[in-house]
C-alpha cells in the first residue's frame, strides 16, 4: 500500500510504498499503476512505476496536486490481473572493449573478475520495471557481494547493448545514452524496437531473465 | 505530387521536428519530448494560423539554411533568432514573431539563436511526416519520431504535403527575457545534503556546462555535499528535476530526459520557469530560489495567462 504521497515539483505526485525493495511491494506498485491507467484521470500525463515508488505527472492546466492526491487517496485497486512471466536468455560478451568498469568493480567489490562473472551468470533475474531510456529493464537481485554504487560522474555516452550493474540490480542499455552504471559486458541482442508501437519492449515487468556468456566471435556473427 | 519542399543546404546543429510531445509512455522508458520552449512553439503555430499541436522545426544555436521550392507559403520564426531571406539578388534581414512569405527559389538562412538556445520555424500547412505514438517529436537518442528519429541532415529534402492558402499577415511585439533566478521546489531528497550543501544550492551561482542538450542541463559550481547516500533506489523522473550525483554538480532533467534515475533529487524547477530555463546557453550563470507548492501553482497560472494573452494578440 502507499505509505505516503507528497509532491515532486508542482506537477507530479510522489507515491512512496516504503523503503524496501522486493517482489511483493513491486507487485503492489504495478497494481496501482494498472488501476490508475484504467481510470484515465483527466490531466494525468504519465505514470511511472519503479521498485517501490510510483510517480504520477500531470498537466498543471487541467488538475493540481491536491485534487489528484484526493483522487488517488480514494482509489480502489482493481483485483486480479496477475503479471505474466516470460523467460529470456540474453547473450553477453565480456571482452575488454565491452567491460568498461570491470576493473572498478574488482577494486570496489574486492573480488577477482572471474568471480564477479561467475556469480553474475549463475543468477536468474526478475524484471522490476522498465525505463530510464526506452525499454531498459531493471533486473534484480544481484548477490550481496556484487553490489556497488553508480559511477561518481555518469558517463556522457554508454554504448548500446551495455550490461550495467548497480546496487542489487542489473540493466541493459537499449541504445547509446548517458548513464552511471558499472558496465561489465555487451549484448548483440536488440532489446527495444521502436517500430513496434504496441510492444516495443522485449522484456517487461515480471519477466525472468538469465545471461549467457558468449565469445567475441559469436558476438560479431550474432543474428537474431 | 509533392512539388513543395525545402532543400536543406545546411542542416544546422540540432534541427528536429517537434510538437507538443507524447504522453503515457514513461513506464516503458519513452520520455515526453516535444518542443523545449513551449511558449515559442505555440506562438510560431499561431503566427502561421496552424493548430496548437502542428509540427514545427526546432533548431538550436545555428539553424538550417533552406532553399524553398514550390508555391507561395506563409512561415514564421520565433525565439531570439537572426535570419536572412534571399529573394533573387535581394538579401532581407528577417524579423521574428511575424508571418512571412516564401516563394519559389527563396532561401531562408537561419544563422543564430543569438543569446538563447532554441528557436522555431513553422510553416502554414503540413510537413509530410510519419508520427510515432501520435507525435512527430524527434528523440535522436532513442531514434524515435519523424525523420527516422534523426536530426535533419545536409542535402536532405523536407516535403510539404499541404499548404494553407489563406495567407495571413500577423505580427506580435514580443521580446524574450532571460532568467537568472530559477525558482525551485525542494526535492524529495533535499535532506540528503549537508546544511552547507543546502546553503550552496540556494545561495551560490552555478554555471551552465557545455554538456547540456535536450536530455539534460549539467551545471558546475561549488560542490553540494551529500551526507546520507549518493545513490537512491532508481525511481521515476519528470522534467525539471534536479539530481545531484556524487560529484556534487547538479543535473537538470529536460524534455528528452531518462524516465528513471537513481541520483538524489535536491529540487524541481517550477513549471512556470521551464521555457526560460531551457534557453540558457552554456556559460550562463544561474541561481536557485526556493518557492513552495502553492506559490509555484500561482506562478504557473500567471505564466500561462501571459502566454494566452500573447496568443490572443496575434
Amino acid at each position: 500500500m502507499i505509505k505516503n504521497i507528497s509532491n515532486l515539483g508542482d506537477a507530479a505526485l510522489y507515491c512512496d510504498f516504503g523503503k524496501e525493495v522486493n517482489k511483493d511491494i513491486n507487485t503492489q506498485v504495478i497494481k496501482y499503476f494498472k488501476t490508475i491507467q484504467k481510470k484515465n484521470i483527466a490531466g494525468v500525463n504519465n505514470i511511472t512505476p519503479s521498485y517501490n515508488k510510483l510517480i504520477i505527472s500531470f498537466d498543471l492546466k487541467k488538475i493540481n496536486f491536491n485534487k489528484l492526491k484526493k483522487a488517488i487517496d480514494n482509489l480502489e485497486i482493481i483485483k486480479g490481473d496477475s503479471i505474466q512471466n516470460k523467460r529470456f536468455e540474453i547473450p553477453v560478451c565480456c571482452e575488454k572493449e565491452f567491460s568498461l568498469d570491470i576493473k572498478r568493480l574488482e577494486e570496489k567489490l574486492k573480488m577477482k573478475e572471474e568471480k564477479i562473472y561467475e556469480s553474475f551468470f549463475e543468477k536468474e533475474f526478475f524484471c522490476y520495471m522498465t525505463g530510464f531510456i526506452a525499454g531498459m529493464p531493471f533486473l534484480g537481485d544481484l548477490d550481496e557481494n556484487l553490489r556497488a554504487k553508480r559511477l561518481d560522474t555518469p558517463r556522457v555516452k554508454v554504448p548500446k547493448g551495455s550490461i550495467g550493474l548497480t546496487e542489487q540490480f542489473a540493466n541493459i542499455y537499449t541504445f547509446e545514452s548517458p548513464g552511471g552504471w558499472n558496465i561489465i559486458g555487451n549484448t548483440p541482442l536488440n532489446i527495444f524496437d521502436s517500430t513496434k508501437e504496441k510492444e516495443p519492449n522485449l522484456i517487461n515487468p515480471g519477466d525472468l531473465v538469465t545471461f549467457k556468456r558468449i565469445s567475441k566471435e559469436k558476438y560479431q556473427n550474432y543474428h537474431e | 505530387m509533392n512539388k513543395n519542399y525545402f532543400e536543406i543546404i545546411r542542416a544546422g546543429i540540432n534541427s528536429t521536428f517537434q510538437d507538443l510531445g507524447r504522453n503515457n509512455l514513461y513506464h516503458i522508458g519513452i520520455p515526453f519530448s516535444g518542443a523545449m520552449d513551449n511558449r515559442n512553439y505555440l506562438l510560431a503555430n499561431k503566427l502561421t494560423g496552424n493548430n496548437d499541436n502542428d509540427p514545427v522545426i526546432e533548431f538550436a544555436y545555428q539553424g538550417p539554411n533552406l532553399k524553398y521550392h514550390g508555391d507561395k507559403i506563409n512561415i514564421a520564426i520565433t525565439g531570439d533568432v537572426s535570419f536572412k531571406i534571399k529573394k533573387g539578388d535581394n538579401l532581407i534581414d528577417g524579423e521574428c514573431y511575424q508571418s512571412l512569405i516564401l516563394e519559389n527559389d527563396d532561401e531562408l538562412d537561419i544563422l543564430s539563436t543569438n543569446k538563447s538556445v532554441y528557436g522555431y520555424l513553422a510553416i502554414s500547412g503540413k510537413f509530410d511526416l510519419k508520427f510515432q505514438w501520435s507525435s512527430c517529436s524527434t528523440n535522436t537518442k532513442a531514434k524515435i519520431g519523424s525523420n527516422n528519429g534523426e536530426k535533419l541532415s545536409d542535402n536532405q529534402k523536407i516535403t510539404i504535403k499541404e499548404i494553407n492558402n489563406n495567407f495571413v499577415n500577423r505580427k506580435l511585439n514580443y521580446v524574450n527575457t532571460k532568467i537568472e533566478n530559477i525558482r525551485v521546489i525542494k526535492g524529495t531528497n533535499f535532506n540528503y545534503f549537508s546544511e552547507e550543501g543546502k546553503k550552496i544550492f540556494f545561495k551560490n551561482e552555478f554555471k551552465v556546462s557545455k554538456l547540456s542538450d535536450r536530455m539534460g542541463m549539467r551545471l558546475e559550481g561549488k560542490k553540494i555535499e551529500n551526507i546520507v547516500d549518493t545513490n537512491i533506489r532508481s525511481e521515476g523522473l519528470i522534467k525539471g528535476v534536479i539530481q545531484v550525483p556524487a560529484d556534487g554538480n547538479p543535473i537538470i532533467m529536460l524534455s528528452d530526459h531518462g524516465t528513471i534515475g537513481g541520483y538524489p533529487k535536491i529540487g524541481v524547477v517550477v513549471s512556470a520557469d521551464y521555457d526560460k530555463l531551457v534557453q540558457l546557453t552554456p556559460g550562463s550563470k544561474v541561481k536557485f530560489q526556493e518557492v513552495d507548492l502553492s506559490s509555484a501553482e500561482t506562478l504557473f497560472k500567471l505564466y500561462d495567462l501571459e502566454t494566452q494573452n500573447l496568443i490572443s494578440q496575434i
